[in-house]
């Protein structure tokens, strides 16, 4: 893949996490809970971690 | 007075002192020069780079601001984690380009470059004074950290012990920055931010054992403030607030002149992506810390009379002081008290520079005094960094807030004016100089207008759609109406052949890279 093409490839992988926490009502709940944590929380906790994943593969194949 | 943990602080305070001092003679060059003072000569690598950016995040707005929303308002305040989450992403494709077009051209703010972009003084002018003045708020909710963690070491009551520690804060701020421009922040950033580790590592652990655990925090609650509000009765509710202002946040941030300003210190493209690409770990931390808000309701500070003087002076805002005071020995509620104050004094000073680096390239060089030395500059640079924290006090003053993080909206409303003259314009130029101008301007006016219609007190706009009422951020809700403007402007200004201004940058600048 051509350098540009890869790039482009990216930012719809960064829009993922855009998706996964701009709409409220998607996660807007107490259950399932995890170790007493609403889902709420944990959800969105676990969303900076994806997001990580996605920035870290982005840098090492150096879009 | 509490004097185990005022003497914690001052010692700290002594350290980081020393620091700076230290710094002003780190790689030496000449500080009464413009770019050495404020740039730091553009020689920041990865680690350096990744403190200063990280300062940026970690303030007086997640340590005080974000866990006081959360401790008053409840899931609304968790916004910051979506904002912080989306933030990377979005620089990391976005800001490479602004860097690649600054080094080439020797750019060092964003006015700069829309300067030579479009050709227009006009424009760039606008783009200086709007970052100047959102700074300003920014700044002011930095000196509220300050304030209220002084306050939390004994001083309370009325009068002149009252005004007291926002006094110091402030005086602490001015000869700082005063003293050795953006080295000192730099260098004294690895220290507060070692601080900062510790205090979280210690709160996030210690307080949750003392409360009986995450599970037990949760529950003790309220039901009502654990979720967002659901849309009832044609109104969305908090769902609507909640992403409009996690999206404007994150929009908004990179724009500040302080964060051109890190991001232009970097000494290379691949140096700023390895830093996107590291800090979402900061979020991390952020999410645990806006968790202090929900402890310092789990353990009942709001209504330990211990306290109530520090909150009926400070409302909210005291939660996570009082929270230490409650969980901690003295003395390392001093350490944390000195985390919070260093941890606001740094990114405050960082701001400050920059907008005062903009005020003197922008302003002063450009329209006042074209042939200034760069002794003169460094020195306007100095006074003008002066000038922009009294203007933060001014804030402080006159916009009597509950909630702190209502300063750092009010300064997003305003920066995210200029998302279409910068942001837009690293891609293309097809808007027009003069179209960007009035959409900006319009913008401001909207943006404001929405923000006043709240008395100040909030930048949540419920707006009106058919039968629907939206609350949302007022600057997500202003910057359609800019970008709007702008084109349609841009339009009419082209079907009347109207002067588009020189561009002084060509395509492959954009790509450009020094590795």
């Amino acid at each position: 893949m051509t350098r540009v093409k890869r790039a482009c490839w990216y930012v719809v992988l960064f829009a993922i996490p855009y998706g996964g926490v701009l709409w409220a009502a998607l996660y807007n709940r107490m259950e399932p809970a995890l170790f007493g944590i609403p889902f709420f929380y944990w959800y969105q906790f676990a969303w900076i971690i994806v997001t990580a994943v996605i920035t870290a593969l982005a840098y090492f194949n150096k879009v | 007075m509490n004097w185990p943990a005022l003497i914690v602080f001052i010692l700290l305070f002594t350290l980081v002192t020393v620091v700076g001092f230290v710094a002003a003679r780190w790689r030496r060059g000449d500080l009464n020069h413009i770019n050495e003072w404020g740039l730091a000569g553009r020689r920041f690598g990865t680690v350096v780079t990744w403190f200063l950016l990280g300062g940026d995040l970690y303030t007086a707005y997640t340590f005080i601001a974000v866990p006081a929303l959360v401790f008053g308002a409840g899931a609304i305040g968790f916004f910051a984690l979506p904002y912080t989450l989306m933030v990377y992403p979005f620089v990391y494709v976005v800001f490479p380009r602004l860097w690649s077009v600054s080094h080439k051209h020797g750019y060092v703010t964003a006015s700069d470059f829309v300067r030579g972009r479009y050709g227009s003084g006009l424009l760039a002018l606008v783009v200086a004074i709007t970052g100047i003045l959102a700074t300003m708020p920014y700044i002011a909710l930095q000196l509220v950290g300050i304030q209220v963690v002084i306050a939390a070491m004994g001083f309370t009551g009325s009068g002149l012990v009252g005004d007291l520690p926002l006094i110091i804060a402030f005086v602490i701020l001015a000869a700082f920055t005063y003293t050795s421009g953006l080295r000192a922040p730099a260098l004294i950033a690895i220290v507060k931010d070692l601080l900062i580790y510790i205090v979280i590592i210690a709160a996030v652990i210690i307080i949750p054992m003392q409360l009986g655990g995450y599970a037990h925090i949760f529950s003790s609650i309220p039901a009502d403030k654990l979720l967002l509000k659901a849309p009832s009765g044609g109104n969305l509710g908090t769902y609507s607030a909640y992403a409009t202002l996690a999206l404007g946040s994150a929009l908004a941030l990179f724009l500040y002149p302080h964060c051109v300003n890190g991001v232009l210190s970097a000494s290379s493209r691949k140096v700023i992506k390895r830093n996107m690409s590291l800090l979402p770990a900061y979020s991390l931390v952020l999410a645990l810390i806006a968790l202090l808000g929900y402890m310092a309701v789990a353990a009942g500070v709001q209504h330990d009379p211990a306290y109530a003087g520090w909150f009926k002076q400070y409302g909210p805002n005291f939660a996570v002081p009082a929270l230490f005071l409650h969980s901690f020995p003295a003395w390392f509620a001093g350490v944390g008290f000195a985390a919070i104050a260093i941890g606001a004094l740094v990114p405050a000073a960082i701001m400050s520079i920059a907008s005062s680096n903009l005020f003197t390239r922008n302003i002063y060089k450009e329209y006042l005094k074209p042939n200034a030395t760069p002794a003169q500059e460094a020195r306007i640079a100095k006074l003008m960094s002066l000038i922009v924290k009294l203007g933060a006090l001014a804030f402080i003053l006159f916009l009597p807030g509950k909630y702190a993080i209502q300063l750092q909206l009010l300064g997003g409303v305003w920066i995210i004016q200029t998302l279409p003259a910068v942001v837009i314009g690293l891609y293309t130029r097809w808007l027009h100089r003069w179209a960007l101008v009035l959409g900006c301007l319009a913008g401001m006016l909207l943006g404001t207008g929405m923000v006043a219609s709240q008395h100040f007190t909030s930048s949540i706009y419920p707006l009106q759609v058919g039968g629907l009422t939206v609350p949302g951020y007022a600057a997500l809700y202003s910057l359609p109406v800019n970008i709007g403007i702008a084109v349609i402007l841009t339009v009419i200004l082209r079907a009347f052949k109207t002067p588009e201004g020189m561009d002084h940058t060509t395509p492959a600048d954009y790509e450009y890279d020094t590795e």
